[in-house]
């Protein structure tokens, strides 16, 4: 079990950047060569999204000879790996270009495809696998499942916003509560308001590195821009400022401060994030502006570089755990016992 | 949870109405039929053949004087009045003009299930003497934001034309609609005698709506708001009720969320002899719902706040009043919600009522299975029963360290098993269940959740009077589905939800399909089924095959090609609303149910496999039917798939109210 964690660990961080390699790695088993590494038997297992990962595994396949079966698990894959690398926004799988394959499957018979990919696994060969695994075999599977969970998707599951926002909102006992969507109380009521202004115009808006926020007034702005300016303005000088002294004051303070500039299309050094009403973390610039101001309920700027890292996993920080990075508790036993004590605070933004 | 029973029963389909305009299939015969009722009787034999459909025999009666249509008209009226099912009226409605007639003049409770159907015009002219009006809105996945705002339902048009048509009205019930604090307004004023509002679901008002009701429906009985978003005006609205006895005897507000004024509160129930249903909102603490109950014993359906103590109340070192005998004081209760912000210990003041509870809500209560255990072991009587299950941190964020994940990971089984203890600890005691919940509290797709197929297994087990059931999971298995479609014969609802897309069977690996085709073949009353889970086809055909009754039907993230759709839309003949969610489905399985779609309220298909060709084409084929095309932004589909296929029958075709990002199709 250590080994397989250890592994895993090891694929993790170019997890996803390898789901476009597995395909390339599928055709190769098909021509015959087996691999028995635990690191191939781990990436394979990663891939269909939200599926069972054991399922999937690579000596199963190799076991099949019809190309048929290679064919539809190939195109499978190659829509599950779509749907890894798709945006945040609307996910819909048939409208990734390399979903257009799927009507080669579709076509090509009347029996139920997906239960042959399914079959993959015979019960002989999955017992044989999960031989190694944990009787529950919850732990293993579970902490690979992690990593490739799917990006997140409008609408699923289908729960009503309000009942999302609770786990947040109450004050649980159960270290549970941890959650994204660690919201201000008032967002447990429903749905987005649909009216032109915000009810409560001031977001707050925090920045990585720099330990203390700020407020801005939505409805003062008409657009992207004009909030990007804002948001360098309000900024800049913190920023500065925390710069001269993590360098310990050595630095001239008439030195001019530099402009935060490129948040919105991920030139700069760091990227405007915001989390929505429903918890989730979203790049800033994709909806109306309208839309935007109607569903956001905070927003962060990020390192550039961090935002590319977290667009690969689905990483649930909540945005408490989140401040406290920023002012240098990155220890998760710490933060464990910190999220046990402020469990029962609210935050009234 | 009585209410919720109704709201139940409210959202049943009607029967295929209009298929009296639709069979004969040229202009509405309504309208032809309204200007035959006021004519003469002689000479209206040729005029009464083209709206009678062929199908069922023509009454014949010689028309030789006014006189016997007269009676038989009056006698009709007084037998009619009797019959409240809209679906007998419906079928009464289709005997001959004169049964239409009458039919039309007793009807006092009018349905509406899509909004659009039906022009408010034309409703009013059919229909003369309405007291209590039902009308709902968008499609049910608007609730997931799978529909941008501003889509329409508007209540608006409606109200104004109600408001003259029907003075006299007393009910009011909408669901999904989008209503403004000036059509509340106008509701307000334009009936006297306006007794019950219902809302479900709405939005696009706020207390100043909320105060306009308040104030100036004297008679009002039942204010209830369930699920419905309300802005903050900061509008004192409970003050504004009047001064005096107030014929209160519900009011739900647990969904509002905006600090109210709790002193007005007090006096209102306190002269308010009638209450029998109050919901607060988590605004009011335990100590100012002990002030509440003190004042109403009575109280059959109660709904607490925030359950727990305010924190200004342990400042002061108050001794804590009696709550365990205010809730014995209330033999009535049979109903409890709320335990919004629960703080455990206070569980057991509740004890006293459980025996005779038959509806328990602790969907918003973060309790444990050994908090809920004491609570569930006494409710034999209980019927209905919504729990929330936390579900675990996701300890994603400890990757680095795997042995923490490990612990995590044992940590869960154990969880894991408590959660399915206290479904357990249900199925043991509460044998008369009939419906049943179980909600995640923090919906996310791969955080392992506590209940499994354990807790649905001993459910069916032990719950045999099962009629509908609710549940969230992150993994199943088919066995205990096909346990639960042998034990339980008498489910009539069935919404399984795998929050994990695509995850088949995780004990052998196989999709789901043996699983729901077991629930649609043993189950032999079932009228409502969503699907989840890993689908193929096969599932569909046993949808098809077996599934006579269904009537609601969701989809999402299942089968393999458009055969899927085939077999639904081929093989269940009661089908009325169809939601659809991303899943292969293109356009030859469209085609495949023109056949059907005049029989049905709507057909919701999103992020499927349909071009704006094949939607063209239903639209041609069948021009009762509005075929609406919605974009999720403003900007012009760039694929050439369509995003959101939403298309209902209506008399009306295109609306007008559409907005920008929906197109009709023509």
């Amino acid at each position: 079990m250590e080994g397989c964690s250890k592994t895993g660990e090891q694929a993790c961080p170019q997890l996803l950047d390898l789901m476009a390699k597995e395909r390339r790695e599928w055709r190769v088993m098909r021509d015959g060569e087996a691999s028995s590494s635990e690191e191939k038997k781990l990436e394979l297992r990663l891939g269909p999204p939200g599926g069972e990962d054991k399922r999937w595994s690579l000596k199963d396949s190799t076991n099949r000879e019809r190309d048929a079966h290679h064919h539809q698990y190939l195109l499978s894959l190659g829509y599950f790996s779509s749907t890894n690398n798709s945006n945040n926004n609307g996910f819909s799988f048939l409208h990734h270009h390399s979903s257009r394959s799927l009507p080669v499957m579709a076509k090509e018979s009347s029996q139920p495809c997906c239960t042959k990919v399914a079959d993959l696994q015979s019960p002989a060969e999955k017992k044989a696998f999960l031989s190694s695994a944990p009787a529950k075999n919850t732990a293993v599977p579970n902490s690979s499942q992690k990593r490739t969970a799917p990006a997140p998707v409008v609408g699923w599951p289908p729960i009503r916003s309000f009942r999302k926002n609770l786990a947040g909102a109450s004050a649980s006992k159960l270290p549970a509560s941890e959650s994204p969507n660690d919201v201000p109380s008032k967002t447990v009521n429903e749905k987005p308001a649909h009216e032109p202004g915000r009810k409560n115009p001031f977001v707050k808006i925090n920045m990585d590195g720099v330990p203390i926020g700020r407020k801005v007034d939505l409805n003062a702005y008409d657009s992207y821009e004009k909030l990007s300016a804002a948001v360098d303005e309000l900024f800049r000088g913190l920023l500065a400022a925390q710069r001269d002294s993590s360098a310990g004051g050595i630095v001239n303070k008439q030195e001019e401060e530099k402009a935060i500039t490129g948040v919105l299309d991920g030139s700069g050094e760091y990227t405007l994030v915001y989390e929505d009403n429903e918890g989730d973390r979203m790049l800033v610039g994709d909806v109306p502006w309208h839309m935007f101001v109607s569903t956001v309920k905070r927003l962060r700027l990020l390192k550039s570089s961090e935002v590319s890292a977290l667009s690969r996993e689905k990483c649930t920080y909540s945005w408490k755990q989140q401040a406290r990075q920023d002012t240098g508790l990155t220890d998760p036993c710490m933060e464990m016992k910190k999220n046990d004590s402020s469990i029962s605070l609210k935050e009234e933004s | 949870m009585r209410q919720d029973l109704t709201v139940q029963q409210m959202s049943e389909d009607d029967d295929r109405s209009p298929p009296l305009d639709l069979r004969c299939g040229a202009a509405p015969s309504i309208n032809r039929a309204r200007n035959c009722s006021g004519e003469a009787v002689s000479g209206s034999g040729s005029s009464t053949s083209s709206s009678i459909p062929a199908s069922v025999p023509v009454t014949v009666t010689e028309y030789q004087s006014q006189y016997p249509d007269q009676v038989l008209e009056i006698v009709l009226e007084n037998v009619l009045q009797f019959l409240t099912s809209r679906r007998d009226r419906n079928a009464a409605s289709l005997v001959c003009k004169s049964w239409w007639r009458a039919e039309a003049l007793t009807r006092s409770e009018l349905f509406i299930g899509n909004c659009y159907a039906v022009s408010p015009d034309r409703a009013r002219g059919r229909f003369r003497r309405v007291r209590s009006v039902v009308l709902k809105g968008k499609p049910r996945f608007a609730d997931f934001n799978l529909m941008p705002p501003d889509w329409g339902a508007h209540f608006g048009p409606w109200v104004c034309v109600l408001a003259n048509a029907y003075p006299w009205l007393e009910k009011v019930y909408l669901k999904r609609m989008s209503i403004t604090d000036d059509d509340l307004a106008l509701l307000a004023e334009s009936f006297s005698g306006f007794k019950e509002l219902t809302l479900v679901c709405c939005e696009g008002f706020g207390t100043c709506g909320l105060a306009f009701i308040a104030s100036k429906c004297r008679q009002l009985r039942v204010l209830d708001l369930i699920e419905t978003e309300v802005t903050d005006d900061e509008v004192d609205w409970i003050s504004l009720f009047p001064e005096g006895e107030t014929c209160l005897e519900s009011l739900i507000f647990d969904c509002v969320d905006c600090a109210i004024n709790f002193e007005a509160l007090e006096k209102l129930v306190a002269r308010s002899p009638f209450l029998r249903k109050l919901r607060l909102n988590r605004h009011v603490s335990i100590r100012q719902l002990y002030r509440l109950m003190v004042r109403a014993p009575q109280l059959t359906h109660l709904g607490t706040g925030k359950y727990g103590p305010s924190e200004v109340a342990q400042r002061q070192g108050d001794t804590e009043p009696d709550y365990i005998a205010a809730f014995a004081a209330c033999k009535s209760l049979v109903c409890l919600s709320g335990f919004r912000e629960i703080t455990p210990d206070y569980l057991s003041a509740i004890y006293p009522v459980c025996a005779n509870l038959t509806s328990l809500n602790f969907s918003y209560a973060t309790i444990t299975a050994d908090q809920l255990k004491p609570v569930i072991c006494n409710c034999h009587k209980l019927q209905i029963f919504w729990v929330g299950v936390p579900c675990v941190i996701d300890y994603q964020c400890f990757e680095e360290i795997w042995v923490l994940k490990l612990i995590l990971a044992v940590i869960m089984q154990a969880l894991d098993s408590i959660c399915d203890e206290g479904l357990q600890a249900v199925a043991a005691t509460c044998k008369e269940l009939r419906e049943l919940r179980v909600f995640p509290m923090n919906a996310q797709e791969d955080v392992e959740g506590p209940v499994s197929e354990v807790g649905l297994q001993a459910i069916s087990e032990g719950c045999r009077k099962l009629q509908s059931i609710l549940y969230f999971c992150q993994r199943m298995t088919n066995a205990a589905v096909i346990a639960m479609s042998s034990n339980c014969l008498e489910l009539e609802v069935f919404r399984l939800c795998i929050m994990g897309r695509h995850r088949p069977d995780h004990a052998t690996g196989e999709p789901m399909d043996e699983g729901f085709g077991a629930i649609v073949r043993n189950c032999r009353k079932l009228t409502r089924l969503a699907v989840s889970g890993l689908l193929t086809d096969r599932a569909f055909g046993y949808i098809g095959k077996y599934g006579k009754l269904i009537r609601t039907l969701s989809v999402a993230f299942a089968g393999d090609s458009d055969m899927g759709l085939k077999y639904v839309l081929e093989g269940c003949p009661k089908l009325q609303k169809l939601e659809i969610r991303d899943s292969p489905f293109g356009d030859a399985a469209l085609r495949s149910g023109l056949h059907h779609y005049y029989n049905m309220r709507f057909l919701w298909m999103s992020s499927c496999r349909l071009t704006r060709q094949g939607c063209q084409e239903i639209a041609q084929a069948m021009p009762r039917l509005v075929v609406e095309v919605i974009r999720s932004d403003d900007e012009e589909e760039t694929d050439n798939y369509v995003e959101t296929l939403y298309m209902y029958r209506s008399l009306e075709g295109p609306r007008h109210d559409a907005p920008k990002f929906v197109t009709i199709l023509r």
